[in-house]
């Protein structure tokens, strides 16, 4: 047995089926005894989308994704990857291959310091010195990604670790390690006071971020809601962690969020955040949002609480235990009547400025294919104005709903449905993305094709890059690098790859385009033409 | 505010630019950092001073605490901590000067470790205060080089010692 032998054992001794990657000379060795094994390795078209990939498939099967790339070029493609896992804490496993380590240091061929230029986008990093280490380090490796706050672990090994012989292998039972201990159930005492404030409070509000999806509460938040009958607001991550047609359900906040998901959030008296940050997107300016308000913030990361705003009540733990746990202490509370304010400010919400009549409204669109989907579809958007419209007017059930929320890393969503739908074959998946979106992870159609992974794809095509359009429109009052020009004709790219393609032109064909795209089997690609000045709001 | 932490970390590679570049990448200030392994050949005791508002030093304990190599984070109270820095002040004095400026390092009992015919270099242990003092004390000479450690740190007492044992 030699370190590449080794490392693939340890990726099936932690149940490893998939992996997503892109092969150079320096993870030849890892290649090479992958052919042993049982697990399927998936070619992309290029390394940073065997790291979105791996991100969409570990979102949905809730492992740990895998990426694997070669050393220099390869592990830097791999950086825009990573960095959106780390932003949007999705647990993964990078590995790269090295140079030979007698000649570190020493700029040769393909030679770059990844773990030193990954070093703040991962949660902890690698470089193998010795081939003995492998089990130990992938052990750890996989611990710490899926554990605490989740998050990229980058493993760089060396091609002469990879040849090296390993007398005897032993995959460690458990993991050593001293410090890394994450607090799983919240401080008992804290508990108690928040059962307190509920007691006390008129208008309480949960604000669901993705830790409730990480941290696979769901169920937990739904029960903790309805238990209390406290209304839900959500971010960008959390969206999908309630059904839109709960009446407790107000969707996003934030600057592209509902106007009156952000009145319920200043008006609020207890607001109750739960695995999310309150970053800028979400919340503009945090201590207006505070302002007599008494805040628990519950997050499994204690550097989250504390560090844009201050809480009333901090509670570190896993959110699905503490929800479970809170859940024991029964309070009696009514909140009928503020639940009743808020669908009164939710009815009042101005309808979206509707686009000139002979373009597709993309609201409208997203707002018919989310519900026309099986209800455990999975849902991914990509970044630009398609994203808005996608969070805004997405239609959730028991499905699921990604994107990249913390980078806002553009071309996400191909590769990464991609990798959902190997995560599970039996869901449906579709991605929503843009020309521009489109044009920066189309090379993924093919790794769909060779693959047999049967993605619905549509394409809002403005010839813009429309957020940054809008953007500067509003910031400048004029515009610039953002016509795309030439959008190639995307019924030739389809017919290239021999994927089924329809193009969407009229708003009254909506209905029987979609339900007529989503009906026909594998992939397909649908493009809907919208109005080039069309905006968010 | 100035605090002073002291951390035990794995004596990994790279552990001294993991620590460097989370306080560069989140703006923490640096004022000093030493490093040196601890009796126990596997870790490493590093001394950071650093400063900034109450929230900002809260964070720092928070982020650093959440590396994977960090074994112990404390801050090193002055009420009950010693700290110790080394600065090594090469001047430029000759001899009718030189008898004066023995003087004063001995009031501050610092130690002439080199003498040439037109430069001394003195070695001098101390808090930062008094390290300070006496550079404030020399500006009546021409300071050729000068060379300070930042400061190494202990808390006082057999009472939280970390024990490390694995």
């Amino acid at each position: 047995m030699i370190g590449a032998d080794a490392i693939v054992k340890c990726l099936e001794k932690e149940g490893v089926t998939t992996l997503f990657g892109y092969p150079g000379v320096a993870i030849c060795p890892f290649f090479n005894s992958i052919l042993k094994s049982k697990i399927k390795s998936v070619l992309v078209r290029s390394e940073q989308n065997a790291a979105h990939a791996a991100s969409g498939y570990a979102r949905v099967t809730g492992k740990v994704g895998v990426c694997v790339a070669t050393s220099g070029p390869g592990a830097t493609n791999l950086i825009t990857g990573i960095a959106t896992a780390y932003a949007d804490s999705i647990p993964l496993i990078c590995i790269t291959g090295q140079v030979d380590s007698m000649l570190l240091g020493s700029d040769v061929f393909q030679e770059a310091d990844i773990t030193g230029a990954a070093e703040s986008f991962v949660k902890y990093s690698y470089l193998v010195k010795d081939a003995a280490e492998i089990p130990r380090i992938m052990k750890e490796a996989f611990h710490l990604a899926s554990t605490g706050r989740k998050g990229p672990v980058l493993i760089d090994v060396p091609i002469d670790i990879q040849n090296h012989p390993i007398q005897t292998f032993k995959y460690p039972e458990s993991v050593k390690l001293r410090t890394y201990k994450p607090t799983v159930k919240g401080h008992a005492v804290q508990l108690k006071k928040v059962g307190r404030e509920l007691a006390k409070a008129k208008k309480p509000l949960i604000l669901a971020g993705g830790g409730v999806i990480l941290s696979d509460a769901v169920s937990e938040l739904n029960d903790f809601a309805h238990r209390y009958g406290i209304p839900v607001v959500s971010t960008m991550m959390g969206i999908s962690s309630m059904s839109s047609d709960d009446p407790l359900y107000l969707g996003m906040i934030g600057n592209n969020g509902r106007s009156y998901a952000n009145r319920a959030m200043q008006e609020s008296d207890l607001l109750i955040v739960t695995g999310a940050r309150i970053a800028d997107r979400a919340v503009s300016s945090p201590n207006l949002v505070t302002n007599n308000t008494v805040l628990i913030h519950i997050d499994v990361d204690p550097a989250e609480i504390g560090k844009n705003v201050g809480p009333t009540i901090p509670i570190v733990g896993d959110i699905k235990h503490v929800f479970a746990d809170l859940m024991k202490d029964p309070v009696s509370c009514d909140f009928s009547s503020w639940v009743g304010t808020l669908s009164s400010y939710r009815k009042a919400e101005a309808p979206r400025k509707a686009p000139r009549r002979s373009y597709i409204d993309p609201a409208k669109f997203v707002e018919m294919l989310s519900s026309k989907l099986e209800d455990d579809a999975v849902y991914v958007a990509d970044v630009g104005q398609n994203q808005m419209w996608s969070c805004g007017y997405y239609v959730s059930k028991s499905g699921r709903f990604l994107t990249s929320g913390g980078m806002g890393t553009m071309g996400y969503s191909i590769p990464a449905a991609l990798g959902a739908k190997l995560g599970d074959m039996k869901r449906q998946v579709v991605a929503v993305c843009g020309d521009g979106s489109f044009q920066m992870a189309m090379c993924e159609l093919a790794t769909m094709v060779s693959n047999d992974i049967p993605v619905k794809m549509i394409v809002f095509n403005n010839g813009y890059l429309g957020l940054v359009r809008e953007y500067q429109h509003n910031t400048y009052n004029s515009y610039s690098m953002v016509e795309l020009g030439n959008t190639p004709d995307l019924s030739k790219i389809a017919e290239a790859y021999g994927i089924p393609f329809v193009r969407l032109k009229s708003q009254a064909k909506m209905e029987e385009t979609i339900d007529s795209f989503l009906e026909q089997k594998g992939s397909g690609l649908m493009e809907c033409i919208l109005d080039p000045m069309d905006t968010v709001r | 505010m100035v605090r002073v932490i002291q951390l035990i970390v794995d004596n990994t590679s790279g552990v001294l630019s993991r620590i460097s570049g989370l306080f560069s990448r989140r703006g923490y200030n640096i004022e000093s950092i030493t490093a040196g392994i601890t009796a126990d050949p596997r870790y490493t005791r590093i001394t950071i001073v650093t400063s900034g508002d109450e929230n900002i030093l809260e964070q720092i304990e928070k982020q650093v605490g959440k590396l994977i190599d960090v074994r112990d984070i404390r801050v090193l109270d002055p009420e009950d901590s010693v700290y110790r820095e080394l600065v090594l002040i090469k001047v430029k004095v000759g001899e009718e000067k030189r008898q004066a400026l023995i003087t004063v390092c001995d009031v501050f009992r610092s130690k002439i470790i080199d003498i040439t015919k037109d430069s001394m270099i003195i070695e001098l242990t101390g808090t930062q205060s008094k390290v300070g003092a006496f550079i404030e004390l020399l500006s009546d000479y021409e300071i050729l080089e000068l060379a300070r450690t930042g400061i190494a740190g202990l808390r006082r007492g057999s009472d939280g010692v970390i024990h490390l044992n694995d």
